[in-house]
């Protein structure tokens, strides 16, 4: 299974390439990509120098214009995956029907991948985009179990990537509008889930209270662990009780899942992270670069000790062991 | 100064601690023997210490971006004293104080040993939030523009400082790397009190 590793700056994608990438997939420095984060991201200038230094050490790059266009703007999109192919990306990773529909017809020997954002969780929609675009790959969205995603293979001979540790999100991918409707601005359109400009944090007598768009997330006691300010992993106040009512600050970490993912028939392991910085990249490639060559030789996977690294200091297998519903 | 097309992967990588690592906090006992130092001695050192970033990194303004203009509070609890960063690219400035002044853009607080780690790329910015070792208040997209700009800088602090002393200078940066290096023994981590199984 190839390891497919985040880079949100030139650094990280060196940090990726040194850790033991395959491949690495990064975006432009604007709304074209669902991780248009303040400082982070590749110029055009950038992405070339990226995916040749990549290209030196037999690494691929695969560029993520994975929003969904805006009416009127479609001229981003497209010049994002003219840009991205003129500076020779292995793979394309799209999310909607019209940028797939434009980088097929105008660049046809250009590789695609559907994003996660696409959500195409069942053989019919990944048949969809194999027919319609000649994707050859689809980032399964995490709402999936191990067996659902053998089920899968078993109708499809499109190669299917799954997330195997990293940030999680509500299992609603390209479908979410909680951060759009606490800021005004779009995941799946801007690309920013919970815009650093509509964050706040403020520390009181140790406790740190975090706001987006002047709706308090979460009040973190003093000593425990913080997470994301998002909406999906606040803390609210119900008839039923107060406490995490979508889903716990936690990351996604299924290395103990390898041998079943590969027994299923993934052709790739992805982490979330374009947006941490080289320390999380270099750390988090080289503990799955492990597990995997001990999962070749049979062994064990080692302890990944990567808990420091998940959010709220937490991880869980997610739906890939699906007892939570 | 560009990426490197030619890297030394090695040694940008060689002081890449394992994060679960905690930093290490300045002894008390020092932080109350520098309380009396007069602050002006740091002002060359700080001040050369930025030429040179400026010098070395431009592509670091690039990512800075609108935010280069912001005034950030850098707080190292474990210190008797703190800066203030303007990391404008015509008149960059970098001053010791003893309290952070009002009126600042954001504020960073953190071990010192953590910030160094932070901006030298060998702790994980998130990672040190998520711990609470780290706290940000004020404007949240100006300090994220600042810490990614810093990572892909890939800054060697030690280096900046001593880099023009010569020989005299590596046998510093290497004393200054070896001290801030966080313990390798990954038992001496933080035990995950918060980890919880989710399901």
């Amino acid at each position: 299974m190839e390891l497919i590793c985040p880079a949100g700056t030139r650094a990280s994608l060196e940090a990726a390439v040194e850790a033991g990438a395959d491949a690495i997939y990064c975006g432009f420095c604007d709304e074209t990509n669902a991780r248009n984060f303040p400082g982070l991201n590749f110029t055009r200038e950038d992405m070339r120098a990226g995916i040749a230094f990549a290209h030196r050490h037999g690494v691929k790059v695969m560029v993520a214009i994975n929003t969904f266009a805006r009416a009127g703007a479609l001229a981003l999109w497209e010049s994002a995956i003219d840009d991205a192919v003129e500076a020779g990306a292995d793979a394309l990773i799209l999310a909607d029907v019209a940028t797939l529909d434009y980088a097929a017809r105008r660049h046809p020997q250009q590789r695609l991948h559907v994003s996660v954002q696409a959500g195409a969780a069942n053989p019919d929609a990944i048949r969809f985009y194999v027919e319609s675009f000649g994707a050859q790959r689809v980032v399964l969205p995490r709402v999936l179990s191990v067996p659902e995603i053998a089920a899968i293979m078993r109708e499809t001979t499109c190669e299917t990537e799954v997330f195997v540790f990293g940030g999680l999100c509500v299992m609603e991918e390209g479908r979410c509008s909680l951060s759009s409707y606490a800021t005004g601005k779009s995941p799946n359109m801007q690309g920013v889930c919970s815009p650093a400009s509509h964050v706040a944090y403020k520390e009181q007598r140790g406790e740190v209270v975090s706001t987006l768009g002047g709706f308090t997330i979460n009040r973190f006691a003093k000593d425990e662990p913080a997470g994301y300010p998002t909406l999906c992993k606040g803390r609210f106040s119900t008839p039923q009780g107060s406490g995490y009512i979508f889903e716990d600050p936690v990351s996604l970490d299924a290395a103990t899942m390898l041998p079943a993912l590969r027994a299923a028939g993934v052709t790739a392991l992805k982490i979330e992270g374009r947006q941490r910085g080289r320390a999380y990249i270099a750390q988090v490639v080289r503990a799955f670069r492990r597990s995997l060559a001990a999962l070749d030789a049979g062994m064990p996977a080692p302890a990944a000790g990567l808990a420091a690294m998940s959010e709220g200091q937490a991880s869980t297998v997610g739906a890939y062991r699906k007892t939570w519903r | 100064m560009a990426h490197p097309d030619t890297p030394h992967l090695d040694a940008f990588h060689a002081d890449m601690a394992p994060t679960d690592a905690v930093p290490p906090t300045l002894p008390a006992l020092v932080a109350l023997a520098l309380r009396p130092l007069p602050l002006a001695p740091l002002q060359p050192a700080l001040a050369l210490m930025l030429r040179r970033i400026g010098q070395c990194h431009p592509r670091l303004y690039g990512r800075l971006g609108e935010h280069a203009s912001k005034r950030f509070g850098i707080d190292p609890t474990d210190l008797p004293f703190r800066f203030v960063l303007e990391p404008r690219p015509q008149r960059p400035s970098v001053r010791a104080v003893r309290s952070l002044p009002k009126g600042l853009d954001a504020q960073i607080r953190g071990p010192l040993s953590a910030l160094i780690g932070m901006a030298e790329g060998s702790l994980d910015g998130d990672a040190l939030f998520f711990s609470r070792m780290l706290v940000v208040e004020g404007d949240v997209e100006a300090v994220l523009a600042l810490r990614n700009a810093i990572d892909d800088a890939r800054l060697d602090l030690g280096a900046l400082l001593f880099g023009g002393l010569g020989p005299l200078g590596r046998v510093l940066t290497e004393v200054l790397r070896r001290h801030r290096q966080p313990p390798a023994d990954p038992l001496g981590a933080r035990p995950p009190s918060g980890a919880r199984p989710w399901n």
